[in-house]
């Protein structure tokens, strides 16, 4: 049987890039916010900090181990398999990629390292800076891997030479049409991801009755972060449609699922896309709502799907729900965020158990939005690689076979699926056993003090042996 | 368009090479530790020596994604060639990192199932040290293109001679673990790294030697750079012995910091030596520096930010190492 390197490709790529992604969303936000802890912890003196701050570089060490190892694999999948993708692009994505490179990645291993395991050896200043240091990178690397995604999606700034692209205006290049977009959306995501782990998992302490007081003052910092973020991230989401719509009308097609361009079309809240017969079935919306939010006007024209050849439509069906689980759970996000404005009074998002069971729940929901918002994205733009200039059959390495993408296919979901289990299930451990004990702060607070390396107490691997 | 005025390719292969070699040592002592990690004395041992790294592997390995993304800027043949022609090398060597590199934060987690991750960390660095030199071997044999891409099957490069380099590799990493042990490490698990130290250096010479004068007859173009006429060339060779004797002479007298520094020069060497052969050959037997690099305004818009970074990049590097200085005791705690 003859398996086809282009479709293995894009299923390996699509699976290695979407298990990257997971980390570094949540580390973009978790990394901020135990720069905050560190900060509080170094104004205030108060050991409670320390010990919030202790108990999240737990969980930070592993999400970013995971991050850093999977993007490894991210950087060498270019060449590997998209190696024409990557020769006629190299002139403009090289010296991206590598800025990413020396200005992000050096900067958080370094730093990282003292983060993790310098808090005895360093000044309480330079640990702080280190986290500091640690959260800056992690924007720095964002800004530059999606310019670089950016770029794919609305290209400028470029010229065409015997099959190479040449750079005419970095700026141009860099700061493409979407970049700004999918930066500030890319970054609320990140946020909204810490932010509704963090208040899940303070949820569930509290639930416990375990370190309530702690565990308190994280909940309502993080629900004053969605608080702000949840609705700015349905603004800059509008905003960022808008901006595809000018740039890749045929994907804003795909995502509200409408096949003939035409004036005041509905917002279809439920319908099956069928791609053959190029139509839907059981369609269900609200009458020319979707002409609205486009075009902010009842009747404005909204570009269809057969504006383009058959062979040049995304799969519509998969980026048609993704958006709508998106959407949906950005829309879920705000309901909380009111919530727990509303909870504020007497304290009651503290005790509130419906609430609090909702919380829980929730601190899934970012993982998916964001995988369903790639997958809008990255589908959408289906079959071009660079938006309307290269297609994905062009990109692939021409010795690629079938059989060689299927070996590494099978063999990096084999990986995956190992160190993810292991590392969810080390992550639960640490989640149950808690916040290292307040005496044992303070114990090492005054060893530090009087310069005596002190091991902290832990969570293990194993149940039993957690007390 | 305008004539450069300095001839960027030049300094790119400089940077390139160095951004090699930075990773070559940093990593190699890292990936040593699991290359011995599973004929340690024993379990406090390993701890002594995953610590001894723990703090720092993240930043070595940076190194290998510079170099990735540096040939992709300034090089974008070579990346678009080798990673296609070493495609199932490369997973099996990512494969090695994955392992080796998460089990850094699950090892000392585990209780239990500890030893699984131990054999992880050691398989993972045999791995991916072993797929890094048969990297070297294929390079030396050359790759075989059509039109500017890849045209070879999926296991050219795994020949006797890849193999060779591969063990190569394995050792020398090896060594150049120990000879960090013996500088980070006291007592028992001291005096066994430096009896390993000797038995590893012998090794590397047996194997470098034997890949030494193989390669020639490898290749043409090597045979005639060494052997077409008196060449200065042949004083790398008599250097890097020189270097070997060192070693030798630093870990019998059991002198603390200078094994390391002596190992360091021996892989400096080595890898001019393998400069030297294929200049300026890039892609062999096809492309040179010239063909393979990257339009000049590329090569300059990257290079002006990285004259620029990399300086801040060796100070705060350098500053790590220096507040973990020292020797890493046993039991001394990892968080
Ligand atoms: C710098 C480039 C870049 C970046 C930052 C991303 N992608 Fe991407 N993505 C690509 C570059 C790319 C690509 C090389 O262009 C692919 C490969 C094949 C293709 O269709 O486009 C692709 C495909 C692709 C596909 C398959 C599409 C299809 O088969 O039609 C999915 C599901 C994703 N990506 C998901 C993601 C996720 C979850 C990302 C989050 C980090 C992501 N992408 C970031
Ligand atoms: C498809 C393109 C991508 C490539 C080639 C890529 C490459 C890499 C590499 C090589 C690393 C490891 C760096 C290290 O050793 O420290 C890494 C980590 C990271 N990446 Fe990606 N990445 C991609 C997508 C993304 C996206 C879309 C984001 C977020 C916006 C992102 C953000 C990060 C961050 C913050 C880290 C630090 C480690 C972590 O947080 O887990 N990357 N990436
Ligand atoms: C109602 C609210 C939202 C709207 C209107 C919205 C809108 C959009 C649009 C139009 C895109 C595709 C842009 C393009 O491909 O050109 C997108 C992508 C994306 N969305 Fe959303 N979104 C919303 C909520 C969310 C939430 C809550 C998250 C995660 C927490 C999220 C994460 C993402 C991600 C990661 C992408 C892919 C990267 C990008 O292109 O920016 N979105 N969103």
């Amino acid at each position: 049987m003859e398996f086809d390197p282009v479709l293995i490709s894009r299923l390996q790529f699509a699976f290695v890039v979407s298990f990257h992604a997971i980390f570094p969303v949540f580390t973009i936000g978790l990394a901020s916010f135990i720069a905050v802890l560190e900060g509080l912890s170094l104004k205030t003196g108060n050991p409670a900090w320390e010990r919030l701050s202790r108990f999240w570089i737990q969980v930070f060490a592993v999400v970013f181990g995971m991050g850093v190892v999977s993007g490894i694999v991210m950087a060498f999948q270019f060449g590997t398999n998209w190696s024409n993708f990557s020769m006629v692009t190299s002139n403009f994505l090289g010296p991206i990629l590598s800025y990413e490179v020396i200005t992000a990645f050096f900067l958080e291993a370094a730093f990282l390292g003292v983060l993790l395991f310098g808090r005895d050896r360093v000044p309480q200043g330079i640990h702080f800076m280190s986290a500091v240091m640690v959260a800056v990178g992690t924007f720095i690397s964002a800004f530059w891997i999606l310019s670089a995604n950016s770029w794919m999606q609305t290209p400028a700034g470029v010229e065409m030479n015997e099959g190479l692209y040449y750079v005419k205006s970095w700026s141009e290049a860099i700061f493409n049409a979407s970049l700004q977009y999918r930066f500030l959306h890319m970054i609320l995501a990140s946020f909204l991801t810490g932010a509704f782990v963090v208040s899940g998992v303070s949820a569930w302490f509290l639930l416990r009755k375990k370190d309530t007081a702690l565990h308190k003052k994280t909940l309502s910092m993080s629900l004053w972060l969605i608080l702000f973020a949840a609705p700015a991230q349905v603004v800059v989401g509008d905003f960022h449609g808008l901006n595809t719509l000018e740039h890749q009308p045929t994907k804003v097609a795909a995502m509200e699922g409408n096949w003939e361009r035409s004036k005041g079309v509905p917002l279809l809240l439920f319908a099956i896309p069928d791609q053959k017969n190029q139509t839907n079935h059981f369609e269900i919306g609200i009458p020319k709502l979707a002409s609205l939010i486009l075009t902010h006007d009842m009747d404005g024209e909204v570009p269809g799907l057969k504006d383009v050849p058959v062979d040049e439509q995304p799969p519509v069906a998969i980026v048609f729900w993704s958006f709508r689980i998106m959407v949906g759970i950005g829309v879920l996000m705000v309901l909380f965020a009111i919530a727990g404005l509303v909870l504020r009074r007497n304290s009651a998002f503290a005790t509130s158990k419906p609430f609090l069971h909702g919380l829980r729940w929730m601190s899934l929901s970012p993982f998916i939005a964001v995988l369903a918002g790639w997958f809008v994205t990255e589908i959408g733009r289906s079959p071009w690689l660079v938006y309307g200039q290269m297609t994905q059959a062009q990109g692939v390495t021409p010795s690629l076979t079938g059989g060689m993408a299927l070996f590494t296919l099978i063999g990096y979901v084999i990986v995956y699926g190992i160190i993810f289990t292991a590392g969810v299930y080390y992550l639960m451990r640490v989640l149950y056993t808690g916040a290292p004990s307040n005496e044992a702060v303070e114990r090492e607070q005054l060893n530090r003090k009087a310069k005596r390396p002190m091991s902290a107490a832990e969570a293990s691997w194993e149940i039993e042996e957690a007390k | 368009m305008m004539e450069p005025v300095f001839d960027l390719t030049i300094i790119w292969a400089m940077i390139i090479a160095f951004g090699v070699i930075m990773y070559v040592m940093m990593d190699g002592f890292v990936l040593g530790q699991g290359i011995l990690f599973m004929f340690a004395p024993n379990d406090e041992s390993r701890d002594v020596m995953m610590n001894s790294v723990a703090p720092v592997w993240d930043g070595n390995g940076t190194w290998l994604i510079l170099g990735g993304a540096g040939l992709l800027a300034a090089f974008p043949r070579v990346y678009t060639i080798l990673l296609p022609a070493l495609y199932i090398g490369v997973f099996l060597m990512l494969a090695g990192f994955i392992f080796r590199g998460v089990a850094f934060e699950f090892r000392f987690k585990a209780k239990r199932s500890r030893y699984l991750w131990n054999w992880a960390f050691s398989i993972g660095s045999i791995v991916v040290a072993f797929a890094q030199g048969a990297v070297v071997g294929s390079y030396i044999q050359g790759f075989h293109v059509v039109d500017g891409v890849y045209a070879g099957g999926a296991f050219d490069w795994l020949t006797p001679f890849s193999v060779l380099t591969g063990l190569g590799i394995v050792a020398g990493y090896g060594l150049l673990g120990s000879t960090w042990l013996i500088l980070k490490s006291q007592g028992e698990l001291q005096a066994w790294a430096y009896k390993v130290s000797l038995v590893l250096l012998m090794a590397v010479l047996v194997v470098f030697g034997l890949i030494g004068v193989w390669t020639p007859f490898v290749d043409d173009f090597v045979y005639q750079r060494w052997f077409g006429g008196v060449t200065p060339l042949w004083l790398l060779p008599v250097i890097t012995l020189g270097f070997a004797w060192w070693l030798f002479n630093a870990v019998r007298k059991q002198q603390d910091g200078k094994p390391f520094v002596a190992t360091l020069g021996l892989f400096v060497m080595t890898y001019f030596g393998l400069l030297a052969s294929k200049f300026p050959y890039v892609v062999p037997p096809t492309y040179t520096l010239w063909d393979a690099a990257s339009a000049h305004e590329s090569q300059l818009f990257l290079l002006l930010g990285l004259l620029f970074v990399i300086p801040f990049v060796l100070m705060y590097t350098a500053w790590t190492y220096w507040v973990f200085r020292g020797k890493v005791k046993k039991g001394e705690g990892y968080h």
